[in-house]
């Protein structure tokens, strides 16, 4: 049984230009200690997906439609009181956001902030939640810890932040950690020695690990297994190598060839064509089609579901050419 | 493509050289910092302190570092959007500093910059045309209105929109189309040389390649002249005939761009090197991995010596690299360095 499946999750959201489908269908299985990666661009449903995971959906406007389901740990998180939701948020799921700088409280101390979290979730007394507190800042490798404590967010920079933000997501030893872009505002040497952390604290406490990024090269040196996420639905499912290096939609075929790697300066880009369509006018049939190099009438008629591909177990793509066998063989390399 | 040892460092008296569109030499930029409420000033941020290079026409020349090295200040100081504190700019033989008014706004002509946030740097209550044409005005170019909405609608077409954009305001484009809007206007005035200021961090990666593309194609066609400022380095590989890699204010490597990532000197031009991550999975168990440990320094007191000690990964860092800034030296032929110790060993992890 896996820790988190979530299925048919719709996530909608009304605005005053009309119903915005952010999340429209998306299914996915974490298991305990796994590392999931969901990419996507900006718009693509990913955050929402995680938001809607935790019940931090404001409604309204948004809504969560009937239908969905995510059960966490077999017990399903859409019916449960929000009392038992405030308990298994925090305690058994965390998350940490993209913004260090937004996601604190800047007039209290970082101390304060994480012993709260103890004080509240695991009921200590002041005394132990602070030396509980001081462990963990040690623990995400912050110097003077014990000095530290009493520091105030502007005097931190942003990724001695976020790792504040991480010894709080930890701070109740979560089943699983939701990580919503957790490098993308630091300098590529911090985000290195912040993924080096997530990653070793992950295997140190068994904790699975949902990251939502829109870098695949994040993504190559953390996930196990990686969902790529368009227009509000799943497009390809596979481990991190099959889907970098055997892409089968031509939406992650697109993203791989619109990065120039180190080394092939003269190859010209081959990017995907137009912008991502608005979640309140997706295209009918595929909604990639659009930006598509391969569409054909039959794309404009209906979806393709999910369809299974050669590899390992769960590889999947949402295209018809899969149903057809004219998936290109395995070239990383967009349409051309 | 000219050969490498045109970037080289420009001494203070060395002689002019004839080649290079921009010779910068010992560029410094301070900001006061003020505290108490008479705002007095106690202190300096050094942002730039000490950047020299030579730009030659039709070049790119990337400018990496993390966020607080002074890249960007360094490209706005050129164009002298903030006044320079020290050294001297040399655009096309003449010293920046030396221009009356009328030749300086000649040079705002030949100069341009692009923005990194296209959101922020587009007017919300102008339209495209109406941004595009004012530019024009401003700058005398096209006799009659009709003349210079021919050229918004050239202009338009060379970024890659349609005449029918024209008449839109900001908010109805996205990110990737709005930063074609300000690489128009950029355009607008036939400039030979662009600041381009982070000009794809913003944009999503499948835009991001079309905006790349874009510069690539313009330089080729109009034989533009780019400074290419990024934080992001596969980009500026990708972009770059030069790169320089900047460290609390200064220079610290800079060589052509495949000399420098195939065979990268200084230790931070490594670290950066090792910490970006890459989408390819058979690179990882090969690859150098270096993790800085800490935070860059303040620079409003950045360390004696070395700008990099405090954070230097170099097994043989000694009291030596406290001692005085290392200079810029050419280490091998185009190949210059901030360092005063041999190239640290390969490690692989």
């Amino acid at each position: 049984m896996p820790l988190l499946e979530v299925r048919d999750l719709r996530t909608y959201f009304t605005t005053d230009a009309g119903v915005a489908r952010a999340v429209d269908g998306v299914a996915l299985q974490v298991g305990a200690g796994e590392t999931l990666g969901i990419v996507g661009e900006s718009g693509c449903g990913k955050t929402v997906t995680a938001l809607s995971v935790l019940g931090l959906i404001p409604s309204p406007p948004g809504e969560i439609v009937s239908g969905s389901s995510i059960r966490f740990n077999d017990e399903e998180l859409l019916d449960v009181k929000p009392a038992r939701l405030r308990e298994i948020r925090g305690n058994e799921i965390s998350m940490i956001f993209q913004e260090p700088m937004t996601s604190l409280n800047p007039v209290l101390t970082v101390g304060y902030q994480i012993e709260e979290v103890l004080r509240l979730h695991r009921g200590l007394s002041k005394r132990e939640a602070r030396a509980a507190a001081v462990a963990l800042l040690a623990e995400v490798g912050i110097p003077e810890p014990d000095h530290r404590f009493d520091a105030y967010p502007h005097q931190m920079s942003g990724g001695m932040l976020q790792r504040v933000m991480i010894a709080t997501a930890l701070s109740c030893e979560p089943r699983l950690l939701i990580a919503d872009e957790p490098t993308t505002a630091l300098d590529v040497t911090i985000q290195a020695q912040i993924l080096d952390l997530l990653v070793s604290l992950q295997q140190k406490h068994g904790m699975a690990l949902l990251l939502i990024t829109h870098d695949l090269g994040v993504l190559a040196e953390v996930c196990d297994r990686v969902l790529v996420m368009y227009g509000g639905q799943i497009v390809e499912v596979g481990t991190t190598e099959e889907i970098l290096t055997n892409p089968q939609h031509p939406y992650t075929q697109g993203l791989l060839a619109s990065l120039p790697g180190i080394g092939d300066r003269d190859v010209r880009l081959n990017p995907i064509p137009g912008t991502v369509p608005s979640a309140i006018n997706w295209p009918e049939g595929c909604r990639f089609r659009d930006r598509c190099s391969f569409a054909w009438e039959r794309c404009a008629e209906s979806a393709p579901s999910l369809l299974k591909v050669e590899g390992g177990p769960g590889r999947a793509a949402s295209c018809w050419r899969v149903e057809a066998g004219d998936f290109s063989s395995g070239s990383v390399g967009g349409p051309r | 493509m000219t050969p490498a040892e045109v970037v080289g460092p420009a001494g203070e008296n060395s002689a002019p050289d004839p080649e290079a569109l921009l010779d910068v030499q010992d560029l410094r930029k301070y900001f006061p910092v003020h505290r108490g409420v008479l705002g007095r000033s106690v202190d300096q941020v050094r942002a730039v302190d000490g950047v020299s290079f030579r730009l030659h026409r039709g070049e790119t020349l990337g400018l990496v570092g993390e966020s607080g090295c002074g890249k960007s200040t360094t490209g706005r100081a050129i164009l002298h959007l903030i006044e320079p504190t020290g050294g001297r700019l040399i655009y096309d033989g003449q010293d920046l500093a030396e221009l009356d008014r009328a030749q300086f706004r000649a040079f705002r002509r030949r100069a341009q910059i692009v923005f990194q946030d296209p959101f922020g740097s587009l007017n919300p209550r102008m339209t495209v045309s109406g941004m595009l044409a004012e530019v024009l005005k401003v700058h005398g170019l096209g006799e009659t209105g009709m003349d210079r909405s021919a050229r918004v609608c050239e202009l338009l077409d060379m970024v890659g929109l349609h005449a029918e954009h024209a008449g839109r305001y900001p908010h109805e484009f996205s990110g990737g189309q709005r930063q074609r809007i300000g690489i128009a206007r950029a355009l607008a005035v036939e400039p030979e040389f662009i600041v381009c200021d982070e000009p794809v961090s913003a944009l999503d990666v499948s835009v991001q390649a079309q905006v790349i593309n874009l510069l690539r194609d313009l330089q080729r066609d109009l034989g533009l002249t780019y400074l290419f400022i990024a934080h992001y380095l596969a980009v500026v590989e990708y972009m770059s005939d030069h790169v320089a890699v900047m460290y609390l204010g200064k220079i610290v490597e800079m060589a052509t761009a495949q000399d420098l990532y195939k065979n990268p000197r200084h230790p931070y031009t490594r670290a950066l090197l090792s910490a970006a991550p890459r989408r390819d999975p058979q690179a990882g168990p090969t690859r150098e991995r270096i993790r800085l440990s800490g935070d860059v320094p303040s620079p409003i007191r950045p360390p004696s010596g070395c700008p990099f000690y405090t954070r230097c990964p170099h097994p043989g860092k000694d009291e030596g690299c406290q001692r005085a800034v290392p200079r810029l030296e050419e280490k091998t032929p185009g190949h210059l360095a901030a360092c005063i110790k041999n190239p640290m060993p390969t490690g692989r992890a």
